[in-house]
């Protein structure tokens, strides 16, 4: 298997969805002449031209309710965001628009179209450029929501999504684009709503998405020195989510921890707990627990930034205290 | 308004042409009414007539609870919605925002399917999963029915821009109300509309007031067609009482966007008779009932009625035939409605999803 970017796995998945569909088109800001503000969209509109990798003005709200219009009548639109924080701007066209067309319409419109860019903090961006949004948006019945955490993962999710009937979010992560992996060659498929158990180990369960699968492969590597061994649950789709996958790992490990990028409050976590507490009472021999953001909007200085941050240090500490073990 | 209302004897009526219009529109119109045959004069009576018995049904239909949440009337409005069908092709998209009822029926959709809608019948264009303010109908590629103020109009750019990206010829329409003129979705929609050429034509109906508050509370500049000359887009404002004025002013900008593919705004002045929404009273606190009985004067329906009563073409036995014919599908849409059972509860769970992938 090949190695590669993150960035250039989405990139081999756009290409090889443009050349599948002239339906498709890329849209968004600096994504033609710029190659991309993370330069995802390089060497695509040499390849595929104006007309179907189409720079935009700044103008969130108009752009994206132009990927629903065309969605509409036929085109596949994928509307990029230069970042989640941007998009909500454009959150009308996303929720009341995009999410709500088939149903409102009584199954008479679907919208074949994809909104994505990075989610979550980078580093020392401020309060306005570090969030993640998936909690809110998998909220909402009609959208799918990927948060692929690998490039395996990152292009077989794309290339799902970009073939799917339905709106799909797709939460990628400025400090993923650079990471590396294995990419199977050739045609690679995930389909949406599949999780993919990263880690396994029957000490405990780690459940988590997008980019913090990389802080739960890291624990478990570091844990499993000390002969702790435990499972790692990449969701991988936030919406829908595979409870089932939830449910065989904590019904094996007895113990669960739910590691997100979000805040708490009505994070993702909740609702993996909740999944968690119907499906697998009787199994659990410790109360679940969670990592998350802290409960402030992202400071900027590196040592606050480091402390509001999920991570592994804080990862560590709640297996063990899940185990019993500090 | 009532038949009687159009029954006026001559008399009212040369009154009525002696009153200054707006911009003269109507002595302009008069000319225009030549461009038009007899047939396609009634049958542009028809559509008017048939939205204004329709929406009467309506009201009485909410009244006694079997159209329920909101409900915005197109009473006082119907010049536009017939006058604009009027001039485009099947193939051409309509989109539009919660007053949506007079625009479906004025594109062709079934009367019994909208008002199965109203009810929230199974039969409904949705399938009772819509309401009043969203109709859709992709047989008549009427694109909804959209309750947030201004947020249809960047997918009506959307569609525009799915055109030109198919090399077609066709266009899309896209109505909103003049308070959505201040809201940045319009901006966005009209500057993307003129910078990538794209076969839209936006339609203003400016009947006066966004819900209660009235233009001159909410613009600074009331001169709504400014805004094009803000994105170097042709407008043109029209008196949207009268269909032939409509007509005339949409066939430029049907050619514009066939031709150059070019979009125009277009403000159609117009009032509305009735109340915002059923809990609105019909003059309300935020407009006199002089100023309303005043615009009822130039009652769309009335006006066209005139001219071709005056031009000889129409007795009033013919008026009280395609009167009868527009109550008797209103009342045949209400048996329908009526008779037609409530969505089974497994369609609860349906259309939230479609399982096909391309």
């Amino acid at each position: 298997m090949a190695v590669v970017t993150y960035r250039d796995a989405l990139t081999q998945a756009l290409r090889e969805e443009l050349q599948r569909d002239d339906r498709v088109f890329l849209m968004g800001e600096e994504v033609a002449q710029y190659n991309g503000a993370y330069k995802v969209s390089k060497g695509l509109l040499d390849e595929f031209g104006p007309m179907r990798i189409v720079d935009t003005p700044i103008t969130e709200l108009g752009f994206a309710g132009v990927g629903v219009g065309a969605a509409m009548v036929g085109l596949r639109p994928i509307v990029e965001f230069m970042t989640w924080n941007f998009a909500l701007l454009a959150i009308d066209e996303v929720v009341n628009a995009a999410a709500k067309m088939l149903y409102m319409s009584g199954g008479q419109y679907k919208m074949p179209m994809v909104f994505r860019g990075p989610n979550g903090a980078a580093l020392q961006l401020g309060a306005q450029h570090s969030q993640a949004w998936e909690s809110w948006l998998a909220h909402i019945p009609g959208l799918k929501v990927c948060t692929p955490g690998t490039p395996a993962d990152a292009k077989g999710l794309l290339k799902s999504a970009i073939r799917d009937d339905n709106p799909v979010v797709f939460l990628e992560g400025e400090m993923l684009y650079n990471t590396k992996g294995e990419v199977p060659e050739g045609e690679h498929i995930v389909p949406i709503g599949v999780a993919d158990l990263k880690r396994e180990g029957d000490h405990c369960s780690v459940i988590t998405h997008g980019k913090m699968a990389l802080v739960a492969m890291r624990v478990a590597d570091d844990l499993a020195k000390e002969g702790i061994n435990i499972d790692v649950v990449d969701l991988r789709t936030v919406r829908p989510i595979d409870v089932d996958a939830i449910a065989r790992s904590v019904q094996k490990t007895n113990r669960a921890v739910v590691l997100e990028e979000g805040w708490e409050i009505c994070g993702m976590g909740s609702q993996v707990v909740d999944f968690i507490q119907r499906e697998c009472f009787d199994d659990l021999d410790a109360p679940v627990l969670r990592v998350h953001q802290e409960d402030v909007p992202m400071p900027y200085a590196k040592n606050l930034e480091r402390a509001a941050k999920p991570d592994a240090g804080k990862t560590v500490a709640a297996i063990k205290k899940v185990m019993y073990l500090d | 308004m009532s038949t009687e209302a159009k029954q006026q004897p001559p008399a009212q009526k040369r009154k009525e042409k002696g009153t200054p219009s707006d911009n003269g529109a109507d002595a302009a119109s008069a000319k225009d009414l030549a461009g038009t045959t007899p047939e396609v004069r009634r049958e542009l009576l028809h559509s008017m007539l048939l939205q204004r018995r329709f929406e009467e049904r309506c009201a009485e239909a909410y009244a006694l609870g079997k159209i329920g949440g909101f409900c915005h009337l197109y009473i006082g409005q119907e010049a536009i919605s017939t006058g604009v069908m009027s001039m485009i092709r099947p193939d051409d998209y309509v989109i539009t925002a919660y007053r949506d009822h007079g625009q479906a029926l004025a594109r062709g959709i079934s009367p019994r399917a909208v008002m199965a809608e109203l009810f929230g019948r199974d039969a409904g264009t949705s399938g009772g999963k819509g309401g009043s303010m969203h109709i859709f109908d992709a047989k008549t590629n009427f694109l909804g029915g959209h309750g947030i103020v201004g947020g249809h109009v960047p997918i009506a750019a959307g569609v525009g821009f799915a055109i030109k990206y198919r090399r077609g010829n066709q266009l899309c329409i896209c109505f909103f109300g003049e308070a959505a003129v201040n809201i940045g979705a319009f901006h966005e929609a009209l500057n993307l509309a003129s910078l990538w050429d794209l076969p839209v034509i936006f339609i203003i109906e400016n009947n006066r007031y966004g819900m209660g508050t009235a233009i001159s509370r909410s613009t600074a500049n009331e001169d709504v067609l400014i805004r094009a000359k803000g994105y170097r887009m042709e407008g043109e404002s029209v008196d949207g009482q009268d269909v032939f004025a409509v007509r005339e002013c949409m066939a430029r900008a049907v050619e514009r966007a066939r031709k150059e593919k070019r979009p125009t705004l277009i403000e159609m002045r117009t009032y509305r008779f009735m109340g915002h929404s059923m809990s609105d009273a019909v003059s309300g606190t935020y407009r006199t009932k002089d100023e309303l009985e005043e615009n009822m004067k130039r009652d769309p329906v009335l006006v066209l009625h005139n001219k071709m009563y005056e031009s000889g073409e129409l007795t009033e036995g013919d008026m009280h035939k395609i009167d009868d014919e527009a109550k008797a599908i209103a009342q045949d849409a209400w048996d329908f409605a009526d008779a037609s059972p409530e969505p089974p509860l497994e369609k609860l769970y349906t259309d939230v999803y479609t399982d096909t992938s391309s």
